[in-house]
This record gives structure tokens, C-alpha cells and sequence, in this order.
């Protein structure tokens, strides 16, 4: 399988590795620490500041590996967060059904009514702003979007041929949820997962560029542009760097996930 | 180049390809027709027919030079009136389309703009290739509409196309390919799609359209027996390559080619009806049912018996309750009213209440073999599952009888750790008899087993099932549409309409007359493989509708 | 004609419905959380008589129920109630930059929905092409951009660099629409951007959809031409999903604007909002969320409203 692997999925897989190692050893790499004053303020690129300082004189390629760290890190707890609420919930509506999905999934159509950001400041706005209670926040509001897509691929293969079998075999929901849907449900929920952790990496920075995400002097890339966007109007590009790092992570991800989805709807194709 | 005006279509080593996009591979370029020829004079029926894989849907549109997804044709020449078709301009080609040659596919349900009124789209092609102006082409077609024999010829076209039937939409299709006066209709497996009943009226409509409008057609079917009625000549295809061409009576009473002959031989699997034994093995008494939620029943007091190592055959149109029946039996849906004994005791109404020996000794084996293996597990783990589950076998052993299961549904080795999808229809359909098997059943339930297969092969898994009754001693209750699956298999009867059994027996009485009046329509509604079926059939039903 | 009157009633009814349990959520999400509100909105060092004045302005001694009651009749009577932090009337304000948000967002979409639908009927022309590629190229790399950093790319480039637009966003009432539109020219390139790619993408799949049908196929056979085919079979039935595709983008665009309007210093609602939740100023953010989901679910409603009124089969029941 990975030998067949297309170049794209390569070259995406490689950067994720690359970023989250990143996140992990980030005290190794950054080559200061990450509040150190370390020259003037905004100095341009050079051999000691690769990226040029930010608008303390901190070295910005330390605030950025250190920034990448938290947005990681943040983005990985509220995916898995999200993950795992919305497709237990889901799983258990669609194999349990009746009254309980009803009721699940009316509660869910409700909090899908607003749109996550504006519900997000909503709560934002009466708790502290830390980030466990960013992570619960931004997990359980994304955990709609994932309950609901687990919900629809569990009610799709409970009525498939196959698990009526079991049924009729006589299995218990055990095999049925764990050895009959789950091995068919997971890939497209893993190229979901994906999609879902690019959101929340565009989420928690959103958030604290708006200033209500991460607080200062931790460092995230949302955080980051927050600091240094009064250098663009004159003419500094220091708050553009986490663009950059944002794009390459979101499409690398994007990439593998794609691959992930087009190897699962290779596999289902059995028409032949 | 002129051609001489006898020949409408002259067809000429035609070779098509196709893009194939297989799972895990990069994408690449097969060749699906491998060079076929053939002539068509004008007002004359050509009959293509074959197996799915045989290429006729891509030669039939190749003769309006047309490609369907990432069909094209590749070398060979197709010659319409006296030009080659596939080296004309593209605005000749388009008043060739819709203007000289037209289209019936086989869903007509999709094939019409759900946006428009019928009749819009019956008069379209003809306006606007300039043939009529509208007011002649509407005229032309209410003429068609009552030709073709739906109701309301004047107004029908004003409706859209969610509003009629499936048999009527299938006859306006009919009117919308011949609206034009074009001089070839291609004709793609108009009926397979409807009941056997509605079926035989749209064939009428279109055989006599045909007749009397004097157009030639190419008609494709894997059905021979309906080929056999409406074409004056039949080429057999196989795999993109041309088996046999002929006349109609040649191609059916003296076929030449082996894959010929087997092609009018199937269903000709006969077997010996069985007497009824002492003790039924099951007993349908009274049962009444309906679905959560609805009003009505589905199953309105049926009442059927099955002995052991016998087969019981349920036949019935779409909606006649005959699956719901398998439902009630297997305890997926409980009957509101009546019981089922089994092997001598009554089985509880629900599934989840059942005893494990009643669930191995009644089991079930599904129309769309694709969908009732899991796609993650291996044949050797589907096969496996029952023997482990009720017989608790492990390991080796259980290995080893899975082995023996293949042997005897003759896949052999090598099958065991493949995947469902690397298997064909067929043998997909065999896999899952042998997890039937396993559970070493005293009844099976076969709910159209062998509709989605192509009829040698469906062939094949009956003539199995027959085998396997007799090593096994195991009692079916076949359940199906197909009234020469149920002569070929059945030793008993029950014919379903609209929930009710409206006529049961042993298969030598339910079969022979006096019959009711739905068993009477459904019989001889059944293609028969003889030329001139399908005009005894009009007349004997003239016939009895002047007697009444 | 009924079927499709009663399910558009039903929908009409449901938006309703919604619209009523949304504002229970907004009032429960501010007010049913961990700790005191009164407490976090004045600090750790306030003094128990601030705080106990505090919670006596926000009716933090009555019961949630009353408050919400009290709340939710004066939303009807357009009395939002007046801002803690300035005390101002929170409907007066919102009214205004309401106007200006919706300013935005009108200009925003009158460029992008007929870019966005003439760009997919581009990829879908050219399918498998290089202009499909490089539309699907520039999709991906334009979902992948969080919007503040695609508004500081442009006022980098756009604004400061080749100076063909203010970067910051002034309004006032004395500016001409000319002088208003220069002022708004980079918000309303950021947001198109945003909202184009999905826009783009959706219409794609909608269009290719509606030529995949064997109806279409229909009329190629009938050796109709590609125009005819397209306006006379594939726009009809194109209508409802590119009207589904476009009400959802500008739902979109409604999150979109709060923090372009941050990123441009925009005097517009998502600046009012995000400015008062930094500030813990409950009743305006209330009175926000509520604005921002009441347009969302409109959207949305217009959206069901529209695919249920060109479904054939509802309009011409059996």
C-alpha cells in the first residue's frame, strides 16, 4: 500500500511528520527561548534570526516553532475530544435508534443552527479564557459535525445486508458495532478526522488573533500575527509568517487525507 | 462515396475502448469491442443480445457515433444513409441524433427531464431538428400515445414525468424516439427494468410501433426469449466479440456456436416434483403483518407449509409482500397476528428472543451477494464465522472445513483469504451459500438469489442449490419474481398478490389450469423461447376479452 | 400547489421554532457556566459591593427563568437593554453597525456569486483540464488560510506595497458610495475570497451532478446542441442546488465578516461583538449571538425554502 502511494500523499505526509515533530521537540530546535528578548524590535532576516524578530524583539522562528507547539497541541486534544464524544454518541444513535437518536440528533440540528465562532465568543465571554476551556469548547462544538457523520455512515452500513446476517445469526451488538460496521465506518471518519483537525488549527488561531484564544507571552501562531500585524502597514511582513506555516500544515494534512478517502472508496468498489 | 440505398447501417470492424479506473492501479485504456460487423436494411429488426460484459448497449449507441462516460470508439467504420458517421461534422452528427437514429433506454424514470412536461420533451427533438412544426409534431404524438396504448392520449402529455407509471413512461419514451420519423430506433433493454406483467404491454406497444411505422430498430436485451418476439435477426455478443449471427429462427432452434446453445437452453432445468412428507418442517398459519408506523398490512393471512428437504417457491410482482413474508419468518418483522411452527414447535415472533438452534437452523441467503458479505473480512472469515459461532470450532479445524465447504459449492482453492471484492457475481453468490451451509440448516431462505446474476450463471447457482438439496437434505423457501426459476427448482407453490397468497400448491397443480386470474395473467405473461410467443399470446387475450 | 405550500409553511415554522430555541441557548450559554458571571466579568480584585451591584444590574438574584422571560420580551419589543460597559442602548448601536456589516456583505456577494457560479461553469466546461486543476489548486490552498491571515496577506501586498487601497476600513456618514467602496475595497476582497473557493466548489459538484443524469444524456442524443442542452435541460434542474449553494456561502460570509471586520478596524457587528466579549460586556454579546444566528437560520431557511419551490414533483403533486 505505501509503496502505490501517490507522490501528493508523500509529500503531505511527510510535512504533518515534520510539523509534529516539530511540536514535540520544540524546546531542541528553537534556537532561544520562547519569551527571551533577543534584539531590536522587527530586525529583518539574518544568519542569527533567520526570520527577522517580532515587535518585542523576540527571535520570531523560536516564537514560531513554540507557537506551532501550542496550536498543535490545542488543535490534537479538541480533535480527539471531538472525535471521540461525536462518533460514540453517533454510533449509539444509529445502532440504538428510536427516541434517543431523535432526541440526539434534534439537539444536535440546534447547536448547528449557529454558526461555531459566534456560539465559541458566546461562552467565551462569561468563562475564563484558558486553554482546557479552549479545547472543551472548541471539541465539544465541533463534536456536532463528527456526531452527525458517524451517525449517517453507521446508519448506512446498519442496514446493509451483512449485518442483518449477523443479526439473524444471532450476534450480540458487540460484533456487530466492533467487527461488522466499525472495520467499514473508520476510514472515512480517519479522512474526516483530518479535515477536522485542519478546522481546529484554523479555529484556536482565529480565536486568538480575535484575543479571546491563547494568552500572552504564551506563543501560538494566531497569536503571533495578533502581536506583529501593526508592522504591516509599515511595510513588515513578520505577522505573515504563520500564513505560511498554517497553509503548508492545513494542506499537508488536506493531501493525506484525501488519500486516506480515495483508498477507502477503492476498497468499497466491489462491483466487479 | 455513395452507398447502395438498401443498407440503412453498415457497421464495419468497430473496435471500442474504455478508460478503467481499478482500485489501487493507475487508471488505463481496455478495448470492450474487438472489432464487430453487421448490416442493417431499412424497416428491419436487428436483436442484440449477450451478458453483462458483452459490449451491445456500447455498440447500439456507437451507431449514433455516441460514447457513454469514458467510452470511445477506436478504429472501425459505421456507415448511416450512405455516410460514414464517424467522420462527419459534428453539427451532421447532431441532425443525425434525435433525426435519423434515436434512443430508448432502459430507465425512462431517469431518462426524462424532471422539469418538463412530457410532451415537450416527446416533440422536442423532432421541432427542433425542423422535421414538424410543434403543432404537427403534438398531433403526431398524441397519435403515438394512443398507439402506444396509454390512457388519455390527449392529455397525457401534459403531465410531468413523476406522474405516470413506469410502464406508461417507458411507452412515452417509446413515442419520443419515433416522434421524429427517424429511420433506426435503438431500443436498450426497454422492458428489463418492469414487471413481467407490465413488462409483456410495453412490448406489445413497441413491437407494434415498429411494425406499423415501418422504422428499423437494433434491440438489445440478455433476454432472448424477449429478443426472440420483436427481432428478425439476432447477434449473440460475448465479451466484446461477435458469437453468433443469424436469423431469429436460426439463432433459436438451430443454434451452431456451444455458448449459443447454452443461451437458449437456460432455464431449462427441470426437476421432479417431491410428494409431501408427514411432518412439514414449517408451518405459516394465519400470518398477518405490517411495517412500524404504516397503515396497512403487507401480509394479509398467509398460510403456506414447507417439508423438509423440499422447496417451497413464493413468486409475486414487486410489492406483493413475498420478501416481507422471508421478514416474518426470520423474526425481523413480527407478525401482528398468526404463528410459524418449526420442526415441530412455534417459533417465538422476534429475532432477539429466539433460541441459538433456531437461528442456525434457518438461514438466509440474500438477493445482492455484494452487500451481504462484509467488504473487511476474507471468505475464509465469512464462511468461517457460523462454523465458529454455533460449532465452536478453532484454528486448523475450522480451516479445514471451510475448505470443504468451497470444495462443495466447486470453488476450490486459493478462494479463502481473498476478499468479497476480488470475487465475480457468481461466485460472490456461491460464498454465501457456503455460510448458509455452515450452520449446517434444516431450511433455507433464498430471497431472489439469482435475480442480479446473468442467466447462465444464475444457471449455475440453481442447478447448485439442487445438488446441495439432495447431499444435504435442507428445505428452501425460494422467493422470487421469476416464474422459469420457480418451474425450474420448485416442488411447491405460492403465487403472492398484494399480500395475499392468492394461489398455493403442489408445483404440478398451481401450474396447471384452471387457473385464477392474476396466476392466469402472470403465466403467460413469461417469455417463452419459441418465435410467435408473444402474437399467441395478444390473440388468446382478445380472445378471452370478447368472451367475457 | 398545496404540498409545497404546506412543506414551506412547515419550514417557515421550524426557522421559527429554531430561531426561539436558539435564543434559550445563547441565554443559557452565557449564564449557566462555571463561577460567577458578576465575578469574571470585574476580576479577581473587585470589591464585594462592586460585584453585589453588579449582580443586582444583571438581575443575577432572580431566577434564570424570569431573566430570560424579561429578556426575551423586550428582544420583541426591540429593547435589547443598554451595554454595561457604556451604558448605551445596545439596540441603537447594533443598528448601525448592523447597517455597515450588512454594507459589507451586500458588496461582498454581488462580486463573489456571479464569480463564484461563472468560475464553476468554467471547471465543469473544462473538466480534468488545467483550468479545473488549477481552480481545485487554489480552492485547497484558499480553505487552508484562516481569513485574517488572507486579509493581512492582501493588506500587505494590496494595501501597503502597491498602495491601490486604504488598509484600514474608515466610515462615516459624510463619504460618498464612491469613497465608501474605496474604503471597503479590501474587506470585500477577503471576504469574496473566503466565500469563493467553497462557492466555487460546491457549484461544481452541483452542475456536474445535474450533467451526469441519463436526462441529459436524453438530450445529447436528440442532437440538441450544447447551449440548448445546458439552458433547456441542466439550468432548470441546476436552480435549486446553485440557489442551496450560494444561500449556505452567504451564511458563511456572515461568520466570515466578524473577523475581517477586526482585521480592517471595520465599524461594523463582528468588531461590537468581539469588542465586548474581550470586555465580558454579556447583554451586547447576547444581543450579537442573537443577530448572527437569526441571519444564519434565515439563510438557511431561504435555502430549504427555495429547493422545496423548484422540485418538480411538489409543484405538480400526482
Amino acid at each position: 500500500m505505501i509503496k502505490n502511494m501517490p507522490i501528493a500523499a508523500v509529500i503531505g505526509l511527510f510535512f504533518t511528520a515534520l510539523y509534529f515533530l516539530m511540536a514535540i521537540f520544540a524546546p531542541l530546535i528553537a534556537p532561544y527561548g520562547m519569551a527571551e528578548v533577543v534584539g531590536g524590535v522587527w530586525e529583518p532576516p539574518s544568519p542569527e534570526h533567520l526570520i527577522g524578530t517580532d515587535n518585542i524583539g523576540r527571535d520570531l522562528l523560536t516564537r514560531m516553532i513554540y507557537g506551532g507547539r501550542t496550536t498543535i497541541f490545542i488543535a490534537t486534544a479538541a480533535t480527539i475530544l471531538s472525535f471521540t464524544t461525536g462518533s460514540v454518541l453517533g454510533f449509539l444513535a444509529a445502532v440504538v435508534g428510536g427516541w434517543v437518536d431523535q432526541a440526539m440528533s434534534r439537539f444536535v440540528d440546534l447547536l448547528m443552527s449557529i454558526p461555531s465562532l459566534i456560539f465559541a465568543l458566546v461562552v467565551l465571554s462569561v468563562t475564563p479564557v484558558t486553554i482546557p476551556v479552549l479545547i472543551v469548547v472548541m471539541g465539544l462544538l465541533d463534536s456536532t459535525r463528527v456526531y452527525r457523520l458517524a451517525r449517517a455512515v453507521a446508519v448506512d452500513i446498519n442496514v446493509m445486508d451483512y449485518v442483518e446476517a449477523a443479526k439473524l445469526r444471532g450476534e450480540g451488538r458487540a460484533w456487530i458495532i466492533f467487527r461488522e460496521i466499525l472495520p467499514n465506518a473508520l476510514s472515512p471518519l480517519v479522512a474526516e478526522m483530518g479535515l477536522r483537525f485542519i478546522f481546529m488549527v484554523l479555529f484556536v488561531s482565529t480565536l486568538s488573533f480575535l484575543g479571546l484564544g491563547v494568552q500572552p507571552p504564551a506563543a501560538d501562531w494566531g497569536g503571533i500575527v495578533k502581536e506583529n500585524k501593526d508592522g504591516i502597514v509599515y511595510g513588515i511582513g513578520a505577522a505573515l509568517w504563520p500564513a505560511v506555516a498554517i497553509a503548508t500544515l492545513a494542506i499537508s494534512v488536506n493531501l493525506v487525507a484525501d488519500w486516506v478517502l480515495n483508498r477507502t472508496t477503492s476498497l468499497k468498489g466491489g462491483r466487479g | 462515396m455513395s452507398e447502395p440505398r438498401d443498407i440503412l447501417l453498415k457497421v464495419r470492424d468497430l473496435k471500442i475502448g474504455a478508460t478503467v479506473y481499478p482500485p489501487g492501479e493507475r487508471p488505463h485504456d481496455i478495448e470492450i469491442v474487438h472489432g464487430v460487423s453487421f448490416d442493417l436494411e431499412p424497416g428491419r429488426v436487428l436483436g442484440l443480445i449477450g451478458e453483462s460484459g458483452a459490449g451491445k448497449s456500447t455498440i447500439g449507441l456507437a451507431s449514433m457515433a455516441y460514447g457513454r462516460g469514458g467510452v470511445r470508439i477506436t478504429g472501425g467504420e459505421v456507415w448511416v444513409n450512405g455516410r460514414d458517421i464517424l467522420k462527419t461534422s459534428l453539427s451532421d452528427l447532431r441532425s443525425l441524433r434525435g433525426g435519423e437514429v434515436t434512443y430508448v433506454s432502459q430507465s425512462a424514470a431517469a431518462s426524462f427531464n424532471p422539469a418538463k412536461p412530457i410532451m415537450e420533451q416527446v416533440t422536442e427533438a423532432a421541432v427542433r431538428h425542423g422535421k414538424f412544426t410543434r403543432k404537427q409534431a403534438e398531433e403526431r404524438a398524441i397519435a403515438l400515445f394512443g398507439k402506444l396504448g396509454l390512457p388519455n392520449p390527449e392529455t397525457i402529455g401534459r403531465r410531468y414525468p413523476h406522474q405516470v407509471s413506469g410502464g406508461q413512461l417507458q411507452r412515452c419514451m417509446t413515442a419520443l424516439a419515433l416522434c421524429p420519423e427517424p429511420d433506426l430506433v435503438v431500443f436498450d433493454e426497454p422492458t428489463t427494468a418492469l414487471d413481467v406483467t407490465t413488462q409483456i404491454d410495453v412490448l406489445k406497444a413497441i413491437k407494434e410501433a415498429i411494425r406499423d411505422t415501418g422504422v428499423a430498430a437494433i434491440y438489445i436485451t440478455h433476454d432472448l426469449a424477449v429478443v426472440a418476439q420483436v427481432s428478425d435477426d439476432i447477434m449473440v455478443l460475448k465479451l466484446g466479440d461477435m458469437v453468433e449471427y443469424g436469423t431469429t429462427d436460426q439463432i433459436i432452434n438451430n443454434p451452431q456456436e456451444d455458448y449459443t446453445k447454452a443461451l437458449v437452453s437456460v432455464r431449462s432445468i427441470r426437476h421432479e416434483e417431491k410428494k409431501p412428507t408427514d411432518d412439514p418442517l414449517l408451518t405459516v398459519e394465519g400470518v398477518t403483518a405490517r411495517y412500524k408506523g404504516t397503515k396497512f398490512d403487507v401480509l394479509k393471512d398467509v398460510n403456506v407449509e414447507l417439508h423438509p428437504g423440499q422447496t417451497l417457491a413464493v413468486v409475486g410482482e414487486s410489492g406483493s409482500g413475498k420478501s416481507t413474508l422471508a421478514r416474518a419468518i426470520t423474526g425481523l418483522l413480527p407478525p401482528s397476528a398468526g404463528q410459524i411452527t418449526f420442526d415441530g414447535h412455534v417459533l417465538t415472533p422476534n429475532l432477539a428472543t429466539r433460541p441459538r438452534e433456531d437461528l442456525r437452523e434457518l438461514q438466509m441467503i440474500y438477493q445482492m451477494a455484494d452487500v451481504a458479505m462484509n467488504p473487511r473480512q476474507t471468505v475464509g472469515t465469512i464462511i468461517g464465522r457460523p462454523l465458529e459461532f454455533y460449532f465452536g470450532l478453532k484454528g486448523a479445524e475450522k480451516r479445514r472445513r471451510v475448505q470443504e465447504l468451497l470444495d462443495e459449492i466447486e470453488m476450490g482453492d486459493g478462494f479463502i483469504d481473498r476478499y468479497p471484492a476480488e470475487l465475480s457475481g457468481g461466485q460472490k453468490q456461491r460464498v454465501c451459500i457456503a455460510r448458509a451451509l455452515a450452520a449446517k440448516p434444516k431450511l433455507i431462505i433464498c430471497d431472489e438469489v439469482t435475480s442480479a446474476l446473468d442467466p447462465l450463471v444464475a444457471d449455475g447457482i440453481l442447478k447448485l442449490l439442487l445438488q446441495l438439496q439432495k447431499i444435504e437434505n435442507v428445505a428452501y423457501l425460494f422467493i422470487t419474481h421469476d416464474l422459469a426459476t420457480v418451474r425450474a427448482i420448485a416442488d411447491s407453490i405460492a403465487v403472492m398478490y398484494q399480500g395475499q397468497v392468492v394461489r398455493y400448491g403442489p408445483k404440478s397443480q398451481v401450474l396447471s389450469p384452471p387457473f385464477d386470474d392474476y396466476t392466469d395473467l402472470l403465466l403467460s405473461s413469461v417469455p417463452e423461447m419459441r418465435l410467435g410467443w408473444l402474437e399467441d399470446v395478444i390473440a388468446n387475450r382478445k380472445m378471452e376479452s370478447a368472451g367475457n | 400547489m398545496n404540498a409545497a405550500v404546506k412543506l414551506v409553511a412547515q419550514r417557515v415554522a421550524l426557522g421559527l421554532l429554531l430561531l426561539f430555541l436558539v435564543s434559550i441557548l445563547i441565554f443559557v450559554g452565557t449564564l449557566i457556566l462555571p463561577g460567577d458571571v458578576a465575578q469574571s466579568i470585574l476580576g479577581q480584585s473587585a470589591t464585594p459591593e462592586a460585584l453585589a451591584n453588579l449582580r443586582k444590574e444583571l438581575g443575577l438574584n432572580e431566577p434564570a427563568l424570569t431573566r430570560y422571560v424579561s429578556w426575551l420580551a423586550g428582544v420583541f419589543h426591540g429593547d435589547l437593554g443598554t451595554a454595561l460597559t457604556s451604558g448605551q442602548d445596545i439596540a441603537e448601536s447594533l443598528g448601525r453597525r448592523l447597517g455597515n456589516t450588512l454594507f459589507l456583505a451586500f458588496w461582498a456577494a454581488i462580486i463573489a456569486v456571479p464569480l463564484a457560479i461563472f468560475l464553476g461553469l468554467l471547471a465543469v466546461r473544462y473538466r480534468d483540464r488545467w483550468p479545473d486543476k488549477l481552480i481545485s489548486g487554489v480552492t485547497l490552498a484558499s480553505i487552508s488560510i484562516p481569513e485574517f491571515l488572507i486579509g493581512y496577506v492582501l493588506m500587505y501586498f494590496i494595501g501597503v506595497k502597491l498602495g491601490w487601497a486604504p488598509s484600514v476600513a474608515m466610515m462615516n456618514d459624510s463619504m460618498s458610495l464612491g469613497q465608501k467602496l474605496h474604503a471597503i475595497a479590501l474587506p470585500v476582497a477577503v471576504l469574496t475570497l473566503v466565500v469563493l473557493a467553497h462557492m466555487m466548489r460546491m457549484t461544481r459538484a452541483a452542475i456536474l451532478n445535474v450533467m451526469q443524469s441519463a436526462y441529459i444524456e436524453t438530450a445529447e442524443l436528440k442532437g440538441l446542441s450544447m447551449f440548448t442542452i445546458i439552458w433547456r435541460h441542466a439550468f432548470p434542474n441546476s436552480i435549486a442546488p446553485i440557489v442551496n449553494v450560494v444561500m449556505l456561502n452567504l451564511a458563511y460570509l456572515v461568520v466570515g465578516v466578524v473577523v475581517v471586520e477586526v482585521v480592517f478596524t471595520y465599524p461594523g457587528m463582528g468588531q461590537y461583538l468581539v469588542d465586548h466579549v474581550s470586555k465580558r460586556d454579556v447583554p451586547v454579546v447576547q444581543a450579537c449571538g442573537l443577530v448572527f444566528a437569526a441571519v444564519y437560520i434565515g439563510l438557511n431557511m431561504v435555502a430549504d425554502i427555495v429547493s422545496i419551490l423548484s422540485n418538480p414533483r411538489l409543484r405538480h403533486p400526482k
